[in-house]
């Protein structure tokens, strides 16, 4: 506990919090990959996960590339890519990605195919098409669950995000990084703190979302 | 590849330890996650903040769970058990909600037919619930192990040896086989783990398949309805 105390002391210094390499930038740089990467991956799975669900084709390469994500290591995949792309941002960004669509792509397939059959069959008969049923249909009421895949893929990339500083980039895993190799634990405990506490205030606010989208008529709490 | 081959008795010796740091873990966290779902099933009240409680935990990232465990419980940062426990705690906060949820699956008819013909509280749940819940528990335990297997690798930062080490030995030597040799071994382990549970499911719950054959979809359907 006396730890913890310590980690509590420093975090509460204004010189752990201050600068260009204190937790404010660095936090903010952890925001910002876990932004960038969330934004890159909705991009490349959200189209590809509502059109699998949408037509009901691929759906078992979708759970095949979802099993493999979750089974490849994070760590391994870093690295690996780093070797290649050098110290920076590429290699997290690549890494990140790759953990982190697979989630996408789940909640957005699982999100659509949710949705009542009969509902899509009469917005079909009414003369709705396509892209109508899409849009105006399956993704309001699959967005339940098409927001729990955004936010699981939100939370395996801040934590994933961590590692970045092992590859030379920036975020919390600096400070957490330097205190582990000074040997300072409480240096480490309150980067982690800050770590920890950042991925449940993105989760919360995942949470609150929902739970306020929920309320609005049209968009359903079918999921 | 020639320095796969060179290093054979080492990878073989980290997927060991890798085995050793990973499988504990899904042991603990499934032998766990019963009660604590059985309980929070049987205390309605209770339900929702157990299984927000264990949800929450797994938003805890994986490294900074690594390093603030030893404050709370007195480990060491390098400490094997210290892995162990942190990925407990990571396939409790998976295994909970899963075994709830299927132990709330059995249907009431069920529950009380077995009542009706004598099982008392407790054999009831061993020979009844528990078994019907078992398809459920073991697509739970799949996901737990797999994810487990992935997850230790993080601990190889730490100074943990398992597999994970031949990532950070092959970033900081520049070796890309030892980093290739690592991603490989941990997907085949936990494809290994993940077919051997499906072999002791079948072997442990011989029924199920007779059961899809027989009598598809409308039955289960139901039973995963109610």
């Amino acid at each position: 506990m006396t730890n913890i105390l310590e980690a509590l002391n420093w975090l509460f210094t204004a010189e752990a919090w201050a600068g260009p390499g204190g937790l404010w930038v660095r936090s903010l740089e952890h925001l910002g990959y876990t932004l960038l990467a969330l934004g890159i991956s909705a991009a490349i799975a959200l189209p590809l996960g509502l059109a699998i669900g949408h037509t009901h084709k691929g759906r078992g390469i979708a759970i095949l590339a979802t099993g493999a994500a979750r089974a490849l290591p994070t760590l391994g995949l870093l690295t690996l890519v780093a070797l290649f792309t050098g110290i920076g941002l590429t290699a997290p960004m690549v890494a990140l990605v790759i953990l982190a669509a697979p989630s996408v792509l789940a909640g957005a397939y699982a999100g659509v195919e949710s949705v009542n059959q009969a509902t899509v069959d009469a917005a079909r008969a009414q003369g709705m098409s396509g892209w109508q049923v899409l849009t105006r249909v399956e993704i309001p009421l699959g967005l339940p669950l098409i927001l729990s895949g955004l936010r699981l893929a939100a939370l395996q990339i801040i934590a994933t995000a961590t590692l970045a500083a092992y590859v030379g980039a920036g975020g919390l895993g600096r400070q957490l990084f330097l205190g582990l190799q000074t040997y300072d634990y409480a240096v480490m405990l309150g980067a982690s703190l800050v770590v920890i506490l950042l991925a449940i205030l993105v989760d919360a606010t995942f949470g609150i979302t929902q739970r306020l989208l929920r309320r609005v008529p049209g968009l359903a709490g079918a999921g | 590849m020639t320095w796969v081959l060179e290093n054979l008795p080492r990878i073989g010796e980290l997927t060991l330890a890798h085995l050793a740091l990973s499988l504990p873990a899904v042991v603990i966290a499934f032998v766990l996650s019963i009660p604590l779902a059985w309980g929070a099933n049987r205390v309605r009240v209770l339900r929702e903040p157990v299984l927000t409680g264990t949800g929450l935990l797994y938003a805890v990232p994986s490294l900074p769970l690594f390093i603030l465990l030893p404050a709370l419980i007195g480990t060491s940062v390098r400490d094997p058990l210290n892995v162990v426990i942190a990925l407990s705690i990571f396939g409790l906060a998976l295994m909970v909600r899963s075994a709830a949820e299927a132990l709330d699956a059995v249907t009431a008819d069920v529950r009380t037919s077995a009542t009706a013909i004598g099982f008392s509280g407790v054999g009831r749940f061993f020979t009844v619930e528990l078994p019907l819940a078992g398809p459920a528990l073991l697509a739970g335990v799949r996901v737990v192990c797999v994810s487990s297997i992935s997850l230790v690798s993080v601990s190889a930062v730490l100074g943990v040896s398992s597999l994970g080490s031949l990532f950070t030995d092959g970033f900081a030597r520049n070796i890309i086989g030892s980093i290739v040799a690592g991603i490989v071994m941990t997907v085949v382990l936990a494809l290994i783990c993940d077919l051997l549970l499906v072999l002791a499911g079948r072997m442990l719950m011989p029924w199920q398949q007779t059961s899809r054959r027989r009598r598809p979809l409308p039955t289960r359907a139901r039973e995963v309805a109610a």
